[in-house]
């Protein structure tokens, strides 16, 4: 379907009407794209009766430069070079009536160093777009001239854990809970028996800022009695992701100050701050030696139908960019959604130096990350000991695995239920080593591990039946044979 | 207490065999293995003393074995940790530690509260084996 250019060219471009996105420049098939053009993949869904190109094209000139009709002003500005070009359009497999888009945009239409800019470049005002029933952002591609201008995660994957005194495992972590209604005090004292009983972290949920059941500050100086006190009963570092979460930048800055007046070694955002408030958090976080957690509460809103929004893989690039530490990425075993394809394409983002095309992961590009340090995944939601062989072979060793349920919920108490998902990690990753076959003997080897460890015994008891098994609603639309050309 | 550092601090304490596979992992993926031990185990202290050199071109965990038992030999009352290192690209660091030798008796540490304005308090973890000099930390 992929056609000559159609553009009008010459003075009649510029005669006052309307004339078809893709005779004014937006359907460029022969253009080649540059190395430092951003390209963008979007899912186009067209209202019946819209020819595909058509609509890819409208994506294409209303992500840049184009309105309904045509305007005279162009002529005063190189708009050749700023119009984005729709360069490929393919029909998605088994999808009738959804195509892919593949668009290119000049790296001069882009603000260096902004995730706001970008984003309200490449989705700000094309999701409404009548002609279109849906449409979806699916990957980006970003040339390494752009990657250079952004910080990057304030921390990375390497220095966390030279900071953090931790090699060759998952770290561990858990959620406090109730999420709601504790008191300081209380509040501090389910962070002390997670880390004294193995986590190397804890962690507020999204919705913990500063609530009349709990002020900030009383829930910052009592969870790092907790910390501190459980670092000196173990002899190991420890931290609380400590939610900076806030109503203005103003207060997230303070309690930010105050956490590192108090000796955390991380604090932690929202995704719903805000690109620029993230941005702000991750240079804040640099200048402080902070490892920065960002939990990504909203962001279901959009990237989970896979016929409309943006995405998680493009997220996730965008927040490397935009220079979190830690990001959750799924658990592919646990209760929230993740396919373990299309959540293994999320984790090589956050982790690998280039990301090579891999359809069947839900890649559509070659990503170069130009040595930007590398982001720490975070599994987390209905996870438990019992999983481990699991949860190592779908997400690896650079993982924060984190048990909110599955160590509060133990039936001998916190701290037993962080020492049974200590003792399942290390088992595991000690198998692993030994070069044996973890996956299949894992049950086996979480077994023996037990015969030694009452509290894994009683979790692999409690939890033994727990799985959360429906059908994903995000997945890739290609098979790992088939070639995105059809 | 037991000081909690390291990959397999919550397993029993691995045997000669266990630690020597271990080894050879490391050695299968290219990494340089590092003995080094301390008698000041603060979580902070990052730098305890080498063993000699990291092995580099090792092909086998039999020598990493004979010299953390020569190391033994000398430190066997302090704590001796293995240590991975990983030269390549974009890693440059560790990549696997674990304790492989520990004192006798654990002492463990005190956490002293410096209480200061307001409710703030300031923190020191304190080793009670560093009140005494290096080398005269344990009981032998």
């Amino acid at each position: 379907m992929n056609q000559h250019s159609i553009t009008v060219r010459g003075k009649d471009r510029y005669k006052s009407g309307v004339m078809e996105y893709r005779k004014m420049g937006y359907w460029e098939p022969d253009y080649e794209p540059k190395d430092t053009d951003i390209i963008a993949l979007f899912r186009v869904t067209p209202q019946d009766g819209v020819d595909p190109i058509e609509a890819s094209a409208a994506v294409a000139g209303e992500s840049s430069t184009a309105t309904w009709t045509v305007v005279w002003t162009d002529r005063l500005t190189a708009a050749e070079k700023y119009r984005a070009k729709c360069y490929r359009v393919d029909p998605v497999p088994n999808s009738p009536g959804q195509y892919v888009a593949y668009i290119a945009y000049d790296l001069d239409l882009f603000e260096n160093g902004s995730i706001a800019n970008l984003s309200a470049s490449i989705i700000g005002n094309v999701f409404g777009f009548k002609p279109l029933k849906a449409l979806r952002l699916e990957d980006m591609r970003l040339p390494v001239a752009y990657v250079k201008t952004f910080q990057g995660p304030a921390t990375g994957i390497v220095v966390e854990r030279e900071r953090m005194d931790k090699f060759g495992r998952p770290l561990l972590g858990a959620t406090v809970k109730p999420k709601l209604g504790l008191s300081g005090r209380n509040y501090g004292r389910v962070v002390y028996e997670a880390l004294k009983g193995g986590l190397d972290f804890t962690k507020d949920d999204e919705n913990i800022n500063s609530q009349p059941f709990m002020h900030w500050r009383e829930r910052f100086l009592y969870c790092m009695e907790a910390v501190n006190k459980a670092q000196a009963a173990s002899g190991e570092i420890k931290g609380t992701y400590l939610n900076v979460t806030a109503g203005t930048m103003e207060d997230m800055y303070e309690r930010a100050e105050f956490a590192k007046e108090l000796g955390s070694v991380v604090i932690m955002i929202d995704l719903v701050i805000g690109y620029t408030a993230i941005q702000s958090m991750a240079k804040w976080a640099r200048r402080n030696d902070m490892i920065l957690h960002l939990h990504r509460a909203g962001h279901s809103t959009y990237t989970r139908q896979r016929n409309h929004g943006v995405s998680f893989r493009v997220i996730t690039k965008w927040m490397r960019l935009a220079g979190v530490d830690h990001i959750h990425a799924g658990t592919v075993v646990g209760k929230l959604e993740g396919d373990p394809a299309t959540t293994r394409g999320y984790y090589d983002i956050c982790r690998e130096d280039f990301n090579p095309t891999q359809l069947e992961h839900g890649i559509f590009f070659d990503q170069n990350w130009a040595s930007l340090n590398k982001l720490m995944p975070v599994a987390s939601g209905g996870i438990h000991a019992g999983q481990m062989h699991q949860l190592l072979d779908h997400l690896g060793e650079d993982v924060v695995l984190q048990f909110g349920g599955g160590t509060i919920g133990h039936p001998m108490g916190i701290q037993a239920g962080a020492t049974a998902n200590r003792v399942a990690l290390e088992a595991m990753i000690l198998a692993r080593n030994e070069g044996r076959d973890y996956l299949h003997e894992g049950p086996e080897i979480l077994a023996r591990a037990a015969a030694t460890c009452t509290p894994l015994k009683a979790a692999l008891e409690v939890w033994k039946d727990v799985t959360f098994n429906y059908e994903s609603t995000d997945m890739p639309d290609y098979a790992p044979t088939a070639s995105v050309s059809m | 207490m037991r000081v909690t550092q390291g990959c397999f601090s919550f397993l029993p304490d691995l045997t000669d065999e266990q630690i020597s596979r271990q080894v050879q992992y490391c050695l299968g993926k290219g990494w340089a293995v590092n003995i080094e031990f301390t008698d000041d185990p603060h979580p902070r202290n990052n730098f305890w003393e080498m063993w000699g050199l990291p092995m580099f071109d090792l092909p086998d965990a039999a020598g990493v074995l004979m010299e953390l038992n020569e190391c033994r030999k000398v430190y066997g009352n302090r704590y001796i940790r293995m240590s991975a290192f990983d030269s390549s690209h974009g890693w440059e660091s560790v990549r696997l530690s674990f304790i492989v030798n520990r004192p006798k008796d654990e002492p463990g540490f005190r956490l002293e509260r410096h209480e200061v304005d307001g409710r703030n308090i300031r923190y020191t973890t304190k080793s009670y084996a560093v009140d005494r000099p290096e080398g005269h930390r344990y009981a032998e």
